[in-house]
């Protein structure tokens, strides 16, 4: 067995890698990674959304460039145009190829709440940010950015020819967990990930009410701006009464429009910028619940075909080969989810800490436009008028 | 300044010489001694003239509220708020004020007051009282007047009130103001005595009086546009304001909410609970800042209804004016129908209608005695006629001449306290703005610290 034979290219095709490749080739990258950036070989980047008008649909496309030193990539550099359906096909792909990964989110699909114009300029620009960020996370995972898939997203030049091959180009580990039946009780799960499944629970729960919180302020925020809009030209009205002080609510008039510009600003920022952030990692949760589960069935089904052996009373302590198989595959399973999980509480308290630190910034811009058009005017006010 | 009609009876000895800065301070009104300048006129009350050297100044502040019950008119038990009015009067020298009088009086004596005034100064624009009933509240404001908020901004409003009338040059010699302040007992009764309420003009003379006169001084036609139109403004003003900060307080309470599931969050974490934990902390403090903020803006639109409510007192100068004018116009008309009645009789052409004529036409003529009669007694009504006429001219002269004086007075009044009126609301902005900069600076640093 080709235990040690570690392979740069971490998916293979089916037979010649050890189950066990994926998390030591983990383990000797995340060493690599740990030199910030400076070993990276891949960027990948999605920018320049396009409108494109055909006579059954119209939709948009991104620009994916892909820069890289690899040797599983033919050129150095890429350029190729890809659709959200793309985008979808990719993440189901890497799903079924990768069930031991955590697969990070897409933004979602359809347009949920509101009645948001999908071609409008701020919907395209949240969803460019999205499926940017989308590629990066793969592009720095040690083992999804191997993956075959993935490569033939960032390169091929016709897309659905591709897809319509529907080449399986699973790993081992995916093939054979794709064949793991339901249907079997869990024992107990280990405590690892009894405790990450009640994290995640509680951690989606959490996020949700924030979501709602956040709509809730733009919410109240949006109808204070629509007092504030009012408001303002009254001051106006009533300069155009007075003589002397006609110019001080005048000012006061120009300030109040200037905060409201900059309370819409808030708003627009914090609704294109942060719910979303909030909602892919929801929608991460989700995900990840649901790979967990994956685990429990593979860990029943190791379990249960244990058990059979042990009722069955032979004299020889040879374990059969196909529950050495299962237990291969739950460790196996259990190594890549206890890694991902680990780069993804690194990341998440990274990618959270920008997300607060952003909307507090944010808050903090908008009081600034406010203090600076209010301390503008306090001259204007304390000028004495010259008598008519 | 002189007033329209000096009454003796009316004039005491307050009288301030320096104009207020800003409601709510203390007024330094003077008071006048029996220094040189001084005299005592046939009443024995003395008054002072304007060059004078004030030994003596008086502080008037609305020092307290209190509820109490009582019985009203018709014997039922009733609950009102009385206000405790303090004068002082201060030696210049040490500046140590000594209480010279205090009472206590409810609302409606100050008025009882007001009204008092108006009959007698319809030349002087006389301040407001503060609203009867809170208006234009915002959800979290209370509308009942027994609210200890809505009482002690009436407080406020009550000072500012004397101490807009004891540094009005003309109002603060006026007696009954002086005996509101210093006599508890009998002042209504002293009030009533003056009869003022048969001297007040019935609104529907003054209606009428707007309606028909033809040609008042355009300055006051203006002035009832302007003050119309302040009105309105004003009005629209708070009301969307109101609003304005009803929707404030919406946005800054939701943010407690951030406090408490921050808190539940970083339960669950480990290196990112810490930071978690302490922004929330700044939410809910940035939450709670809102109340004070909101506040201290109840002052603004307190200033705001001040001259909302000045634009009354404005428009019934204008009024007076209308109604002296058009009384005039009607004398006038009156006057020179006499006159003409009286050169058709002599003539013997008959060319208005009168019942006389009529009677004569049906009845026969009148012998020449009857007729020399009638003439004389025109005659007589007609030169009474002449003598009204010119005193109503001299009146309204002098109307129009003092009115003005205090309007002026007024403006340049109304320009400056709203000028600081809108200073001190940018300055509450400000405040605000810098808050809610240190609030957010803090949650970020705690933030980065996750």
């Amino acid at each position: 067995m080709a235990a040690d034979l570690i392979l740069p290219n971490g998916g293979t095709p089916a037979g010649t890698s050890s189950p066990a490749s994926s998390s030591s080739l983990l383990n000797r990258l995340q060493l690599d990674d740990d030199i910030d950036g400076e070993t990276r070989d891949l960027f990948v980047t999605v920018d320049d959304p396009k409108k494109h008008v055909c006579t059954m649909e119209t939709y948009i496309t991104y620009r994916i460039t892909t820069k890289s030193t690899r040797v599983e990539f033919d050129l150095p550099e890429y350029s190729v145009r890809r659709r959200y359906q793309d985008f979808d096909w990719l993440r189901n792909k890497l799903e079924e190829s990768q069930p031991t990964h955590l697969i990070p989110p897409l933004p979602e699909k359809f347009v949920v709440k509101g009645v948001v114009d999908r071609f409008s300029e701020e919907f395209v620009e949240t969803r460019r940010k999205a499926l940017d960020k989308f590629l990066k996370r793969i592009t720095d995972h040690p083992v999804l950015s191997f993956n075959e898939h993935f490569n033939v997203f960032l390169t091929a030049k016709d897309l659905n020819a591709y897809k319509k091959q529907g080449i399986a180009l699973l790993t081992r580990v995916g093939e054979s967990v794709k064949h793991v039946t339901g249907g079997y009780k869990l024992r107990s799960r280990p405590l690892e990930f009894a405790a990450i499944g009640d994290y995640l629970d509680t951690f989606a729960l959490k996020l949700g009410t924030i979501d709602r919180i956040a709509q809730r302020i733009i919410k109240e925020e949006i109808e204070y701006l629509v007092e504030l809009r009012e408001y303002g030209p009254v001051y106006s009205t009533w300069s155009a009464l007075e003589g002397e002080l006609a110019e001080p609510l005048e000012g006061v008039s120009a300030c109040i429009g200037n905060c409201s510009t900059a309370l819409e600003e808030l708003t627009d920022d914090v609704t294109e910028e942060f719910l979303p952030v909030l909602r892919e990692y929801i929608l991460y949760s989700d995900s990840m619940k649901s790979v967990l589960k994956k685990r429990d069935q593979v860990q029943a089904e190791y379990e249960a075909k244990l058990e059979a052996v042990a009722l069955r009373k032979e004299d020889r302590p040879k374990v059969p080969a196909d529950v050495e198989k299962c237990q291969d595959r739950m460790e196996c399973f259990n190594a890549d989810l206890k890694a991902d999980m680990e780069r993804w509480q690194s990341n998440k308290r990274h990618d959270f800490r920008q997300l607060l630190v952003g909307l507090a910034d944010k808050n903090i811009q908008y009081y600034e436009k406010c203090l600076m058009a209010w301390e503008s005017i306090i001259p204007l006010l304390q000028e004495k008028q010259e008598t008519k | 300044m002189e007033q329209a009609a000096p009454d003796p009876d009316r004039q005491l000895q307050p009288a301030p010489v320096e104009s207020l800065g800003g409601p709510g301070a203390v007024l330094e009104a003077a008071v006048g001694e029996e220094t040189e300048g001084t005299r005592e006129d046939s009443a024995g009350v003395h008054t002072m003239t304007g060059n004078d050297l004030w030994l003596k100044k008086i502080e008037i502040s609305v020092s307290e509220a209190e509820k109490r019950t009582g019985r009203n008119a018709v014997n039922m038990q009733e609950t009102y708020t009385a206000y405790l009015i303090e004068t002082r009067s201060v030696e210049r020298a040490d500046g140590q004020s000594v209480l010279t009088d205090s009472l206590w009086r409810r609302y409606s004596e100050f008025e009882l007051l007001r009204n008092y005034l108006l009959v007698y100064y319809p030349h002087v624009v006389v301040p407001p009282l503060p609203e009867k009933r809170a208006e234009f509240v915002w959800h979290k404001l209370s509308a009942d007047n027994m609210d200890p908020d809505f009482v002690e901004r009436r407080r406020i409003g009550l000072e500012n009130f004397l101490l807009r009338v004891a540094s009005h040059p003309v109002l603060c010699r006026d007696k009954i103001f002086y005996l509101f302040l210093t006599q508890e007992g009998n002042w209504k009764e002293t009030v009533n005595e003056t009869g003022f309420q048969l001297k007040a003009d019935s609104r529907l003379k003054a209606l009428n009086a707007t309606f028909r006169v033809k040609n008042p001084d355009k300055r006051f036609t203006e002035l009832k546009h302007y003050s119309d139109e302040l009105q309105s403004v004003i009005s629209h003003l708070l009301r969307v304001r109101a609003r304005v900060a009803d929707r404030l307080y919406g946005v800054y309470k939701v943010h407690g909410n951030y406090g408490r599931v921050f808190s539940e969050w970083s339960a669950i974490e480990k290196e990112m609970g810490d930071g978690l934990q302490s922004a929330g902390h700044h939410m809910d403090v940035y939450a709670s800042s809102i109340d004070d903020i909101l506040e201290d803006e109840e002052h603004y639109a307190d200033q705001l209804k001040e001259y909302l409510f000045y634009a009354e007192a404005l428009r019934a100068v204008c009024r007076k004016h209308e109604l002296m004018q058009y009384d005039l116009e009607t004398a006038a008309q009156d006057l020179a129908s006499k006159k003409q009645q009286c050169e058709e009789l002599a003539t013997g052409t008959v060319r208005t209608f009168s019942l006389k004529g009529v009677t004569t036409k049906l009845f026969g003529q009148e012998s020449a005695e009857q007729r020399e009669a009638r003439v004389k007694v025109l005659e007589e009504q007609i030169n009474a006629g002449e003598q009204q006429l010119k005193s109503k001219n001299l009146e309204g002269r002098e109307f129009v001449k003092n009115a003005w004086a205090d309007i002026e007075r007024f403006k340049e009044q109304k320009n400056r306290d709203l000028k600081e009126a809108l200073i001190s609301y940018a300055v509450m902005q400000i405040s605000m703005c810098k808050k809610g900069i240190q609030v957010w600076t803090n949650a970020k640093e705690c933030f980065s610290k996750m």
